[in-house]
């Protein structure tokens, strides 16, 4: 046993090693701007650019508009399969999957061909339309995530018993989806938004390929003209995923373990 | 429970003409995301499978499929696959490595949840901004790069490594893969049952037959399966390689970014077999992944 434990801590700390090594380069190289010192120069350079302020800017709204969409899409579905078609689960779970098979470009030159601007759904005639394409493309590359985690949180709650026990009072659909369902998966919901969030805040192949000004776009182009911002950028992007994932495991310790101990 | 349901309640009341009514707003509360997934998953992707069956003209050819036996081609699908396959089998024996020891080396409980913890962040670390990290650490100014040349006069690019190259662009890879093993594989780890080695050794198993005998063969089926989930990751993945390599990589994904932009192949309709192509592998890989998934959720229930 104690050798099994001396290997363990080996392959831990070459495991360690590999995964440290390039953010401690990363940080260490992201602050040899200034010559001779460490300095937090590329930062300020970073964040003192319009460019990045306005793509970062963009990309949050596209990514909250992703999540509202992902949550739209998904949770009466979710919720409607829970409830009254649980023969369609296995189609819905398979076509929810479709994203990790189909690649992200290839689902947006699919788009680049069927919406142009001579296609009878013209949503590449305008920026609006293809800002709406953008945030339709984010929202299936999100729908393996979005689904699973609000599937989850469904499954803790009793889902039939809160539809009648509503629908004895009144409510109808809607109210019911909105006011009963929503809030008792709101942690779920959430998850499935933190991680949207960091799938979508620095994506490339989408946002380039429909020419809109994101963030990914500009992370591509400042790593081919410059030397010290991209490390910095890279650094900042690893925190926004840090962040992103802590906020999850942050969330994961409120959410109700089983349908006995409901959510309130 | 079903008698006071409202479904039950209808069909008590108005049996015929309820059930008439009932079935289509049945379908309608699951209708918007049918519409959106065909709308905007199947039919591009439809779209653009059968344009790589199609002439200018529109009529069925197979000429498409077979201009993809082009050598530059062929070398871009051999190249990608060579990668996505590299960094699969070593993400995923890496990953089984790391996991084994964090479950079940005896290390204190916090190795594990900072373990998971990190790797839930580093599969996610992907794009553009894994490509610059790989560029600060081992690109020609990069610190592991400095650090070997300064103290231990090691050049490693003297030994013809290069971060723009076949193993760099999979050991940048890597960065992904091996967290997103611990992630999928741990708890598969975890459903070995503490039982079956007791089991073993009563028998008189030795640690190295129990491994070889009971674990491997029941850990195989989700090995293999994350495997090809690895694998088809890191083949549809653009944005590290073109971020790392620019166009200089001949990779399916580039190729195919490059002939979207600017139909470098000159034939469109080349361009929907590539697409179709890159389908068709991660499509294999995935059927593969479901086929090995089914196999193994039989042993670790």
């Amino acid at each position: 046993m104690r050798v099994a434990r001396i290997w363990a801590w080996i392959t831990f700390g070459i495991g360690a090693a590999y995964f440290f090594i390039p953010l401690i380069a990363t940080l260490e190289f992201s602050m040899r701007m200034r010559r001779g010192e460490y300095s937090f120069d590329a930062y300020r350079i970073v964040l003192g650019d319009e460019r990045f302020q306005a793509t970062f800017g963009y990309s949050v709204v596209v990514a909250i508009f992703t999540i509202l969409l992902g949550v739209l899409v998904v949770v009466p579905t979710a919720y409607w399969i829970r409830l009254r078609m649980p023969q369609l689960r296995p189609i819905v779970e398979f076509i929810t999957l479709l994203p990790l098979i189909i690649p992200a470009i290839v689902i947006v030159f699919g788009y680049i061909r069927m919406y142009g601007s001579n296609s009878p759904l013209p949503f590449l005639g305008s920026a609006r339309g293809t800002d709406v394409l953008l945030i339709i493309g984010y929202a299936t590359l999100a729908l393996p995530y979005m689904y699973r985690a609000v599937d989850t949180g469904l499954r803790t709650i009793d889902v039939r018993t809160l539809t009648e026990a509503a629908q004895i009072l009144g409510a109808g659909w809607a109210t019911i989806i909105a006011r009963i369902i929503l809030p008792n998966v709101l942690i779920a919901v959430l998850s499935g938004a933190f991680l949207t969030f960091a799938i979508v805040i620095g994506e490339f192949t989408m946002a380039s390929l429909l020419n809109r000004p994101a963030f990914g776009p500009y992370l591509q182009n400042i790593g081919a003209n410059r030397a010290y911002e991209p490390a910095a950028l890279a650094v900042i992007a690893f925190a926004i995923t840090w962040g992103c994932m802590s906020v999850i495991q942050i969330l994961s310790r409120f959410a109700p373990r089983s349908a006995s101990a409901p959510a309130n | 429970m079903t008698d006071i349901s409202v479904s039950g309640s209808i069909r008590q009341s108005t049996p015929r003409a309820g059930q008439r009514v009932r079935l289509p707003t049945q379908w309608l509360g699951v209708a918007p995301f049918f519409i959106f997934a065909l709308m905007f998953l199947i039919l591009p992707t439809t779209y653009l499978i059968l344009g790589a069956f199609q002439n200018d003209a529109g009529e069925f050819t197979l000429e498409n499929i077979a201009a993809l036996s082009r050598p530059s081609i062929v070398n871009a699908y051999w190249i990608s696959i060579r990668i996505s396959f590299t960094s699969a089998i070593l993400g995923a024996l890496v990953g089984l490595a790391i996991a084994i020891a964090i479950v079940r080396g005896g290390l204190p409980p916090w190795v594990r949840s900072a373990t998971m913890t990190f790797s839930g962040v580093a599969s996610n670390f992907a794009g553009v901004p894994l490509a610059f990290a790989f560029l600060a650490t081992l690109g020609r100014l990069g610190l592991v790069t400095v650090l070997l040349n300064t103290l231990a006069g090691f050049n490693i690019y003297s030994t013809g490594f290069n971060i723009l190259s076949f193993w760099g662009l999979t050991l940048t890879y890597l960065y992904f893969q091996i967290p997103l093993m611990v992630v999928i594989i741990t708890p598969a780890i975890d459903g070995l049952k503490r039982e079956w080695g007791e089991a073993a050794a009563t028998l008189g198993a030795t640690q190295f037959q129990y491994w070889r005998m009971v674990a491997i063969p029941v850990l195989w089926p989700s090995f293999l399966g994350t495997v090809v989930l690895l694998f088809a990751n890191a083949f549809g993945a653009i944005a590290t390689a073109y971020a790392l390599t620019g166009s200089s990589l001949n990779i399916v994904p580039i190729l195919l970014y490059a002939q979207i932009r600017g139909d470098v192949l000159h034939n469109p309709h080349l361009g929907y077999a590539l697409a179709f192509g890159m389908i068709f592998i991660t499509g294999l890989a995935n059927v593969l992944y479901l086929w090995f998934r089914t196999r193994s959720e039989r042993w670790l229930k």
